[in-house]
């Protein structure tokens, strides 16, 4: 189940200096919610991403946080206020422990 | 009319669905968030008591899906060095955990605002609280009716 996990960054191409741009994300994870029983009655552990870190050039811009009481493949959306052109970094983080990165180039309009 | 008959007929058939979901998913669950649980992990996240206010919660005032409910959160603030948004917790109080995120801004966020899709076991509160840079906390909430909880997935 593992396997299959997989961020997608969604961004704008070509903003403008100083623009507020929406950042999408989603990564595909089944968020088990430690709720849930199989079709023999045991109950299938919680195994769901509990944090995403964002950077943009290495600082950080937005993190998060997450509960079971998000959905499978959790999607947010965030805001980014950006002055230069630069690599928007994501590091997503599951109970295993393992971690999932995936990056994104902005660049500003000439 | 014949519009408003169709629908009376798709929400008896949700809700009946729902019913023998609830039944044979929810029966084991003992452990589950009140709106009192709910409060006491906002402050414990918050740090405090939050007073009313700045926060607009845009979600379904009836969702019929529980297992992903589009939930935006807008805070007002002008996210400048000196004034912004540090952290937005959410909760929600008819979970079996109150728990639902907490997300961490920076003056570089630009717009106080996060979108995110939330599970829901049945119909209930989503709570809302704003830390911002100067320490204030402001508070918001938003009831979501859930025809079908999302809770067994």
């Amino acid at each position: 189940m593992a396997d299959d996990i997989k961020p997608r960054i969604r961004v704008p191409q070509n903003p403008k200096k100083g623009e507020v741009i929406e950042i999408k994300t989603l990564i595909t994870h089944p968020m088990e919610s430690g709720q849930r029983k199989d079709a023999a009655g045991q109950t299938v552990p919680r195994s769901i991403v509990n944090a995403l870190n964002v950077t943009y050039n290495g600082k950080p811009v937005f993190a998060a946080k997450l509960e079971p009481a998000i959905s499978a493949n959790p999607y947010m959306s965030f805001f980014l206020r950006v002055e230069e052109s630069g690599t928007l970094a994501f590091e997503w983080k599951d109970d295993e422990g393992k971690s999932h990165k995936s990056e994104q180039k902005i660049t500003l309009a000439a | 009319m014949s519009q408003a008959r169709s629908l009376n007929r798709r929400t008896v058939m949700l809700t009946s669905i729902a019913a023998a979901t609830a039944l044979s998913q929810f029966a084991a669950a003992t452990a589950s968030a009140t709106p009192d649980s709910a409060k006491e992990l906002l402050k414990t996240l918050a740090r405090g008591d939050a007073k009313e206010g700045k926060i607009a919660i845009r979600a379904p005032e009836i969702a019929e899906n529980g297992n992903t409910v589009p939930v935006t959160v807008t805070v007002e603030s002008p996210m400048t060095d000196k004034d912004h948004v540090k952290a937005i917790h959410v909760v929600a109080d008819g979970n079996p955990n109150p728990g639902v995120a907490s997300f961490q801004l920076t003056p570089l966020s630009g717009k106080a605002e996060v979108q995110l899709r939330v599970r829901m076991a049945s119909t209930q509160k989503i709570l809302v609280v704003a830390e911002m840079s100067d320490g204030s906390l402001w508070s918001g909430a938003r009831e979501v009716k859930v025809t079908i909880g999302g809770c067994g997935g």
